[in-house]
């Protein structure tokens, strides 16, 4: 029997031949570990992939509330005067007139319009902007902010802080008993908190399609934190695999995967990343490119697949004509526990991407039949307040 | 009946001329939730160390090596319709196929229990 590799290097390093130099560990490295955690190297750190096991750990996410650390991600803080407005020359989001507090997603461009990293920022002053961002490529979007930003702007990464999210129908209510006052934001909305007279940034939101919360948390205090959330009854501590099947279920893009430098926004069909007034302006980096596309339709566009059958299709595995021609690529794919289905996230040509049309899939020398369908798989349970 | 493992850990039951070959406890630990297996079909001749079943779990795709060479009698037609079985009873009703051995020779190279027992233990 072979292993094949069960969590992905990720990020831009795998086409270049990265190899980290040395493992990192995580501030609840040995939290993990004590609590069961298979751990695995990821985004050059160790990181727990499971507990009990993928299936178990994304129903009880769904059902009640998951703990996850992505401390491997990148937190930043990026200040100067003007910082919104410096930021805007580098993605295609409206931030120097975005309410503060309030998170974006957004993507950091290359010149040619192809992606160098998603990412949330939410403004926390008119001259504070807090960032956060994949941690495969964490250190490149650091290299790329510092080259293009003005030298009057301050890159602060966060490496003193972990982030914890709590996602779930019961996260917020649990993390509430903890945190006062937690429950009172609604989806993206972010503030300033307290634990045991520690300062956290909360945000409400996630990559899991749940309701739940991402938490900036001292260095210090995360062990006791996490000791604190996981004694609510409804948290018990989640993997990596279980978050990304989740985010697959969510129908939501990974980075690495989904996305790389080569696909553009309109391909990876975030066409609500692109804000108005930044259409308008065609000031962001490969606006001719993203905007023609937006107009005439991408060659090929990110659609979400329901595979028939039980054997899951993965990354990798060809999209193929009836000639047998390879015409796209499967960018994830899985068994969806939620669906009790194997499903997939592929590039297809425009003329497949609507929804109910069939296309043949084709992983180590055998077809599958799978039929393009609207994501996402699981619909989303985001809070946006009462009506 | 004798049992004996590969480094690949699958195990092989044999019983006269005729094998049953599944993957062992450990291996199946280490996959995490099976929600797929391919068997190979009735007939079909495999060399030893031929890729002859591939088992998926939640997150990932492994090929299951032939321990021995022959042809096959039946693949277990019971993991198309609850490939957990390999979860829950990997060294029994999670089999996944019998072959009739054409060389009881090699199965001089593989571990018996203990000496798997040992090698898992050094993993």
């Amino acid at each position: 029997m072979s292993d094949t590799p069960i969590l992905h290097h990720g990020g831009t390093h795998e086409d270049d031949g990265f190899e980290p130099l040395e493992i990192l560990t995580l501030p609840l490295d040995a939290w993990h570990r004590a609590k069961g955690g298979r751990m695995v190297e990821f985004a050059g750190y160790h990181m727990p992939v499971q507990y009990e096991g993928i299936m178990a750990e994304h129903l009880w996410t769904r059902e009640n509330a998951g703990l996850f650390d992505v401390s491997h991600m990148g937190q930043l803080s990026i200040t100067g005067e003007g910082v919104a407005t410096a930021l805007e020359a580098l993605m295609p989001a409206a931030i120097s007139d975005a309410p503060l507090n309030k998170a974006r997603y957004s993507l950091l461009l290359n010149e040619e319009g192809g992606v160098l990293d998603d990412l949330m920022l939410t403004p926390q002053a008119a001259d504070r902007i807090y960032m956060v961002v994949n941690g495969a490529t964490k250190y490149d979007d650091v290299a790329h902010l510092v080259e293009h930003l003005p030298d009057d702007i301050t890159l602060n990464m966060m490496e003193d802080h972990a982030l914890l999210a709590v996602q779930g129908p019961k996260a917020v209510e649990a993390v509430a008993r903890l945190v006062p006052g937690v429950a009172a934001l609604t989806f993206m909305q972010a503030g300033a908190f307290e634990w045991n007279g520690h300062a956290l940034w909360i945000s409400r939101s996630g990559y899991t399609g749940e309701d739940g919360v991402e938490m900036s948390v001292p260095a210090e205090a995360a062990e006791a934190f996490a000791d604190a959330l996981v004694a609510q009854p409804e948290i018990k501590p989640i993997g990596l695999g279980a978050r990304d099947s989740l985010r697959l279920e969510a129908g939501l893009p990974l980075y690495g995967h989904d996305l790389d430098p080569a696909i553009t926004p309109v391909q990876a069909d975030l066409g609500f990343a692109l804000f108005k007034r930044r259409r308008e302006a065609a000031d962001f980096p490969g606006a001719a490119r993203i905007l023609a596309e937006r107009e005439n339709g991408p060659a090929t566009k990110r659609v979400g697949l329901l595979v028939e059958g039980r054997q899951p299709v993965r990354e990798g595995a060809d999209v193929v004509d009836t000639t047998g021609a390879v015409v796209g690529r499967v960018t994830s794919g899985g068994f969806a526990p939620t669906v009790g289905a194997p499903i997939a996230m592929a590039y297809v040509p425009l003329a497949d991407a609507a929804p109910g049309t069939v296309v043949t899939l084709s992983q180590r020398g055998k077809a599958h039949r799978a039929t393009v369908t609207a994501m996402p798989f699981v619909p989303h349970r985001y809070f946006r307040g009462v009506k | 009946m004798s049992r004996y493992f590969t480094e690949d850990h699958e195990w092989i039951d044999v019983d006269g001329d005729t094998g049953t070959v599944g993957i062992s406890d450990y291996a199946q630990g280490q996959l995490g939730d099976i929600v797929f297996v391919e068997v190979p079909d009735a007939g079909r001749s495999l060399s030893k160390g031929d890729e002859a079943a591939v088992v998926e779990s939640v997150k990932a795709a492994s090929d299951v090596y032939s321990p021995v060479s022959g042809n096959v009698l039946e693949g277990n037609p019971a993991l198309t319709d609850e490939p957990a079985l390999v979860n829950s009873d990997p060294e029994g009703d999670g089999w996944f196929f019998k072959i009739t051995l054409s060389d009881a020779s090699e199965l001089d190279a593989l571990m018996d229990e203990t000496a798997y027992a040992a090698f898992v233990a050094k993993l």
